[in-house]
């Protein structure tokens, strides 16, 4: 890969992301930028967004590194089209994250971190989302699917497969989180 | 139970309108430029009549950690950051204020700013939370156009930026000094404290770091006032709080209700009971992973608040209830929220670093048998190793779910071992 550059739309981004920091203090901007360079790369941040970005911001290369390795989201590699993070931490997990990966094993052949072959689907078991009264959750690229199931997520799989539009948010067509309308009318009879 | 008329979060679950148009209908930003006026000794001293206490976990009272600002000398920037990394496993009440009740965040962030005498605030939102942060980002600049945020904002003679910084995907940047070190860009590490980010900080001035639970609600209290919210809840636990139900209830959900409700209210009112009848219960996580887990016999009585659940050596946390039924392999769950806080360590102490991956190899173990009755006995002392050694409370999170095993399943860690053996 040649040297990394900010396309025109992004480098006005980074121009105005910079105001949000004391002149001095522009390190402060290394998340949002590597976000960036992310995203303008398809998905992951080469190393070369990584020097560039660091030499703007006038830190060290190590320190660059470092931050790029410790945060998560940073994928230092390319990746699949649509990066199936599935949480696994106990809240999804008591409500059947398990399943959903066996749906990835089963329908895509792929475990844990790794790529289909055909470059569509990545999987990646993560740490709690935050979306617990959702569970089971699984994040793709940006976007939440909530309340799924085995079937739910493996529609969504093949609508994905089939380049159909997908619509995150709850599965069974909740409310943001609140109560499940059918269950709770179903107990009140 | 709480008054309909008591809920802050009129807009919990995104029915209405989130935008500048919609929250103004349901009451915010109502004049807020009175409020400012009467100047931020009354808006402290409200704020601390009114009991309220941090919504983040450690349940500081809010007033008193904004009475910790050091005197203004008029020279050194001072810094409002709000706390909305939220990762907690359990939890998931941020999102919905961040998504849905944006402004309720916004004019409290600039109450709190003249409070404590911030020009300029940081939204730390977790990296995952895009949506949201799009919201937010939306709401900010509607404030701006309305003139609520800015130069002499919402009329009030003070200036205030308020600005989102997202994160990027690390658990322990919800710790509140980790999340400092992220936001001046580099690894989320906590550091040591003293001092405390109130005399040293964000770029190393003064900085109050709260909650986005705890500020949303400020403004409220302020309009209705600190012995309405007071009035609220149990002794040294005011006010109304979100709590998360996940797991196994037939309604899994959010709901603000009061604080020190009965969990066993709470579960069968609001999460249509326990999937399978109470009967089915076998243990409850009451505040987010970090808090001991409580057998179905003390969640029978116990209170949601800070001081019966710290009766009964569990928490109040998050308020992010998790609740196990009986078909639930007890420590394989326990043993998931392990591999969490080892995921998540940042590395910088050994104990917590070594430690929490140990425990979460050990209880894997023990999931499946192996292992002797004095593994379990092995297992316990070196959590008391990790708590309390560790810069930050990573460590005690990581802890405390195990101890909370021990205490309650001993036997059936010791069934398990027996029977591999017995095989």
């Amino acid at each position: 890969m040649t040297a990394f550059k900010f396309s025109k739309e992004n480098a006005e981004r980074v121009k105005e992301i910079l105001t949000h920091y004391p002149p001095d203090r522009k390190a402060s901007a290394i998340l949002p930028l590597f976000e960036l360079a992310q995203r303008q790369c398809g998905g992951w941040l080469p190393k070369e967004a990584i020097e560039a970005i660091t030499e703007m911001l006038e830190v060290s290369l190590i320190r660059g590194y470092e931050v790029a390795t410790f945060y998560t989201m940073f994928n230092l590699k390319p990746m699949g089209k649509y990066h199936l993070q599935v949480c696994g931490t106990t809240p999804c997990m008591l409500r059947g994250s398990e399943d959903l990966k066996g749906v990835c094993k089963r329908h895509l052949g792929i475990e844990n971190k790794e790529t289909t072959k055909d470059g569509l689907f990545t999987l990646t078991e993560v740490e709690c989302i935050g979306a617990c009264a959702n569970a089971p959750v699984v994040q793709i690229n940006d976007d939440y699917f909530e309340d799924l199931d085995e079937k739910s997520f493996l529609k969504i799989l093949e609508d994905l497969k089939a380049d159909r539009k997908v619509k995150p948010g709850s599965a069974i067509g909740r409310q943001g989180s609140a109560p499940e309308k059918r269950r709770a009318h179903a107990k009140g009879k | 139970m709480l008054k309909v008329s008591d809920r802050i979060f009129t807009n919990l679950y995104g029915t209405h309108d989130w935008r500048l148009k919609g929250a103004e209908a349901r009451g915010d930003w109502d004049k807020t430029k009175t409020l400012i006026s009467k100047g931020k000794d009354w808006i402290i001293q409200e704020i601390t009549a009114s009991g309220l206490r941090g919504r983040g976990g450690a349940g500081f009272p809010t007033g008193r950690k904004w009475g910790f600002m050091p005197p203004d000398d008029g020279k050194t920037p001072r810094y409002l950051v709000i706390n909305a990394d939220e990762s907690e496993p359990g939890t998931c009440k941020d999102r919905d204020i961040l998504r849905f009740e944006p402004h309720k965040l916004i004019e409290g962030a600039l109450i709190a700013a003249v409070a404590i005498g911030a020009h300029v605030g940081y939204i730390y939102i977790r990296g995952e939370f895009y949506a949201e942060a799009n919201h937010l980002e939306e709401a900010i600049v509607e404030a701006y156009k309305a003139g609520l945020l800015g130069k002499n904002a919402a009329k009030s003679g003070w200036d205030f930026d308020l600005y989102v910084h997202r994160g990027a995907g690390a658990y322990i940047c919800g710790e509140e000094t980790a999340l400092l070190e992220s936001l001046e860009g580099r690894k989320g590490m906590p550091r040591l404290k003293p001092p405390f980010p109130a005399i040293v900080g964000l770029y190393g001035c003064p900085t109050i770091v709260n909650n986005v639970e705890t500020l949303a609600v400020v403004p409220t209290i302020l309009r209705r006032g600190a012995s309405w919210f007071g009035g609220i809840g149990t002794p040294n636990n005011a006010g109304t709080k979100i709590y998360c139900l996940s797991g196994h209830v037939n309604t899994p959900c959010n709901v603000e209700e009061a604080m020190g409700i009965p969990l066993k209210e709470l579960i069968e009112k609001y999460g249509g009971g326990v999937r399978g009848g109470w009967d089915n219960l076998l243990a409850v996580i009451p505040g987010g992973s970090s808090v001991p887990l409580i057998p179905k016999d003390v969640c029978e009585k116990v209170l949601m608040d800070f001081t019966s659940l710290a009766e009964v050596k569990s928490g109040l946390g998050t308020g992010g209830v998790i609740v196990m039924d009986k078909s639930t392999d007890i420590v394989r769950a326990i043993a998931r929220l392990s591999k969490f806080y080892m995921h998540e360590s940042c590395g910088q102490c050994t104990p917590c670093r070594e430690g929490t991956g140990w425990l979460w190899r050990m209880l894997i173990r023990l999931a499946d048998g192996i292992g002797s009755p004095k593994d379990i006995d092995v297992l316990e002392e070196v959590t008391y190793e990790i708590e309390g050694h560790t810069i930050c409370a990573l460590g005690d999170a990581a802890a405390w779910p195990v101890q909370g095993l021990i205490r309650h399943f001993r036997p059936e860690l010791e069934r398990r071992l027996k029977m591999n053996h017995v095989a």
